[in-house]
């Protein structure tokens, strides 16, 4: 340590916040009387500018070498303090926060309890402070691409500013088309947007953009380095088809021996396809897929004399012999947009969704409705002479959310209107069919949403307040039983067909996204965001940024502004080029390391390697930290037999006078 | 042991998660008692078991070693480490003759506030069963 510790304390009240509870002045007289303090100041807002100030005038008059801001969480402020330190010329790791917001005034009642833990929580600080080390901040280049993972609406609009801003894009789709959900959707709330009209335009636009690599039918396999680095391998997997020789005439889906025999994926099954396929028509990359799961070829080793598709294509683009093919690459930064998986309705076995072909969940009505459905657009449910066209038709909402049985308290956002919308869609392809909705509440908060909802009253669909608890079938109808909340009467309500409002889920593989990135999950097991207001992008994951339904349940519109908030801190990183690393990392004390290799061990990162010193004529093995990988985690600090390793700014020495001032009088 | 007795814990959060999860806890104002103080560390993993041998002798009358939820840890495997670690230390303690009481560990997450809540409760009143820590003597140390 260079000179002797001269501590600045500064108290925020944090305006009633943390003085109602806290007596800051009591804890200001407090902290005048701990060792090496100089000045000890309270203040109403220690993070606004004449707060910052005051810190920064006193470690230029006082000569302060330490400073302790005993406030609300270091997760909050502790930058903010950092850089005031800096811009007055000192270490900004000489900087220590007591949270006495939220770990004291926030969660006592009594002031004179709030006040005895605030002080030894401050006391804590200085202790700590005092053995404070100055560290450097490194920087290093960001690689000038970004990896964005999932290719629906908040992929492509995300790699579509990302690349027009001029830098590279690794776009990765598990499917073999961009597109996502939205794709399926036949037209979007409130104002009727035709979907495929507004998406496949961008869709194309990814696909043929200069800077912008598209790697649909893929899958991310590992991802290591950090922000600014990241090395990033993805699988793509054989389509059996040559990318470049495929022209999408499909004339290999016409001969394929299952034509018209495998369940469509797009269209929720209820229409087939072929063993090889375009998910759909405007599929982007146009390329035929051949699907390992049902081809005969593939699956027994033999079809016919010889594949037909094979022998049906002209360009001689189907390939049995291809392999999966890995591809590497760096990429600064990465977006993370996988999207959401819709609520299984069988999961509420009341609603008959398993049981009755005419219960429907709302995707399924979507592809229905849709012209490129199974139907070609026309609202007809049964097969051949079995074909009707409903006419008394039941929505019912939050099928899977607000519903504590099913595991899901939250809202998804999006069934109110969608209903509303699908409502409007049936009147205006039957106008005389009857509508109603049950509902428990109607939320329709967007722009344009309630004026939306109101036209959909208008049109005489009819709003019944009240949750059914049963739908069975009678005389070939299906029965709803529900009561009526507004009037308290129970009904029995006969239809024709039932369309289940199925809430939005995180995705069933999100697993697989968390153990490659890090990622936390909310209490909704949506990916968690590093502060649900302030940086609603950011993940604890530094580079790492969520856009899209992967982070909550959202509607298109407000998808597409996450994608933008994305893809702009996605550039801020790309554009300034450089980045901070981590400085609180690991540090070995090469002179009482006995080089057992416990630490290089420990370390989940590999940053630790063994190597031969010498030490005073002898040749013996030391560790040694690879700045550039240490991720600060401290593991090996906990580790070493002998304390050589530690992890600064949470050094053995730092740690125990604050143990030791927790622990209260001697 | 009497009610009345108001025990003293050092607790060990981990940054990510279990921190965060405390921060919640008090962006919420979920009330809960101020007998546990808190040091952050970045990840549970980087808790010596020498740091709690140490908070008993220091004063403390129990100790709380918290992180993210195994699998979920920002470090990949910290709170493994510190899972195992705190297996034997829990061990040793017993051998030793201190009270289970006294050692606790919980997997908070960012999102747990309230779980955080019923964490501390359940040390404090735990602690307040097993009284102040007296299996052994106590040695300041002035740092």
């Amino acid at each position: 340590m260079s000179s002797k510790p001269k501590i600045g304390v500064y108290i925020c009240h944090c305006g009633v916040n943390i003085a109602k509870t806290v007596d800051v002045e009591e804890l200001t007289r407090y902290a005048v009387r701990l060792p090496n303090v100089r000045v000890a100041r309270d203040y109403s807002y220690m993070c606004s500018d004449p707060g910052q100030l005051m810190i920064r005038e006193d470690i230029r008059k006082s000569g302060l070498n330490r400073v302790v801001v005993a406030s609300c969480s270091p997760r909050m402020h502790e930058l903010t303090f950092r850089k005031a330190l800096l811009e007055a010329g000192l270490n900004p790791y000489y900087l220590e926060i007591a949270n006495i917001r939220e770990h004291c005034s926030w969660v006592h009642k009594d002031k004179q309890e709030a006040t005895a833990k605030a002080k030894k929580l401050l006391q804590a600080a200085v202790a700590k402070v005092r053995f404070l080390e100055p560290l450097q901040e490194k920087e290093v280049d960001v690689e000038a691409a970004a990896l964005i993972i999932g290719g629906g609406i908040a992929g492509i609009q995300a790699s579509l500013d990302i690349a027009n801003a001029g830098f590279k894009v690794y776009l990765v789709e598990k499917t073999s088309s961009i597109g996502g959900r939205m794709s399926q959707l036949d037209k979007t709330f409130p104002t009727l947007d035709c979907s495929a009209c507004i998406l496949t335009p961008k869709m194309v636009d990814v696909a043929s953009h200069p800077n912008i690599t598209l790697l649909a039918y893929s899958q991310v396999e590992s991802i290591s380095g950090y922000v600014g680095n990241f090395q990033v391998k993805v699988r793509k997997k054989a389509r059996y088809v040559d990318f470049n020789k495929c022209t999408g005439c499909g004339l290999c889906a016409e001969e394929c021996r299952l034509a018209n025999r495998v369940k469509s994926e797009f269209n929720m099954g209820m229409s087939n396809r072929s063993a090889v396929y375009l998910p759909f028509p405007q599929a982007v990359p146009a390329k035929y897929t051949v699907d390992p799961q049902s081809c005969l070829y593939l699956t027994k080793g033999k079809c016919g004399k010889s594949p037909k598709c094979a022998d049906a294509c002209p360009a001689g683009a189907i390939d049995f012999e291809q392999k999966d093919e890995l591809v590497e690459f760096k990429a600064g930064t990465i977006i993370v947009a996988t999207g959401f998986d819709v609520f299984d309705a069988a999961r509420k076995p009341e609603y008959g969704y398993s049981d009755y072909e005419n219960v429907l969940t709302g995707l399924e009505m979507e592809r229905i409705i849709s012209a490129s459905g199974p139907t070609g657009g026309k609202l007809v449910l049964g097969k051949g002479d079995g074909e009707y066209v409903p006419k008394e038709i039941a929505f019912i909402k939050c099928v899977g959310s607000r519903d504590k049985s099913t595991g899901n308290e939250y809202c998804s956002r999006v069934c109110c209107m969608y209903i509303a919308k699908l409502a409007h869609l049936v009147k205006d392809k039957i106008p005389e069919a009857n509508v109603r909705i049950y509902y428990m509440d109607v939320r329709a908060f967007g722009k344009g949403f309630e004026e939306f909802y109101d036209r959909v009253r208008r049109e005489g669909v009819r709003y019944i307040r009240g949750n059914p608890s049963e739908i069975y079938r009678r005389n070939g109808k299906l029965v709803i039983m529900v009561e009526d909340t507004l009037t308290a009467k129970p009904l029995e309500d006969e239809v024709d067909m039932v369309v289940l409002g199925v809430g939005l889920e995180p995705r069933r593989d999100a697993r697989e996204v968390i153990d490659l990135l890090r990622l936390s999950q909310s209490a909704d097991r949506f990916f968690l965001e590093a502060h649900p207001k302030l940086a609603p992008v950011d993940t604890a994951t530094e580079g790492v940024f969520l856009a899209g339904c992967a982070q909550g349940p959202k509607d298109i519109p407000d998808t597409v502004a996450q994608a933008k908030g994305a893809a702009s801190s996605a550039l801020v990183l790309l554009s300034s080029g450089k980045v901070k690393v981590q400085a609180q990392i690991s540090w070995v004390n090469e002179a009482t390391c006995r080089g057992c290799g416990y630490c290089a061990e420990i370390c989940p990162y590999t940053a630790i390697e063994m190597v031969p010193v010498n030490k005073m004529g002898h040749q013996v093995t030391v560790a040694r930290v690879n700045e550039a990988l240490c991720k600060g985690c401290g593991a090996c600090a906990a580790g070493c037999l002998s304390g050589s390793v530690q992890q600064k700014s949470f050094m053995d020495s730092q740690i125990l006078p604050q143990i030791a001032a927790l622990g209260g009088k001697s | 042991m009497s009610e009345n007795f108001e025990p003293n814990v050092v607790a060990f959060l981990c940054n990510w998660c279990s921190y965060a999860g405390a921060d919640l806890a008090g962006t919420s104002r979920i009330e809960y008692p101020p007998n546990l103080n808190v040091i952050r560390v970045m990840c549970s993993g980087r808790v010596n078991p020498m740091f709690v041998v140490n908070a008993l002798q220091q004063g403390a009358d129990g100790v709380l070693v918290s992180g993210c939820h195994p699998g979920d840890c920002h470090y990949m495997e910290g709170n493994f480490l510190a899972r195992r670690r705190f297996a034997l230390m829990r061990e040793l303690l017993n051998f030793v003759g201190v009270d289970e009481r006294r050692f606790n560990m919980s997997w908070v997450s960012a999102s747990e506030g309230a779980k955080w809540k019923d964490v501390v409760t359940g040390v404090v009143n735990n602690l307040q069963e097993a009284g102040p820590f007296t299996e052994f003597p106590r040695k300041k140390i002035d740092w």
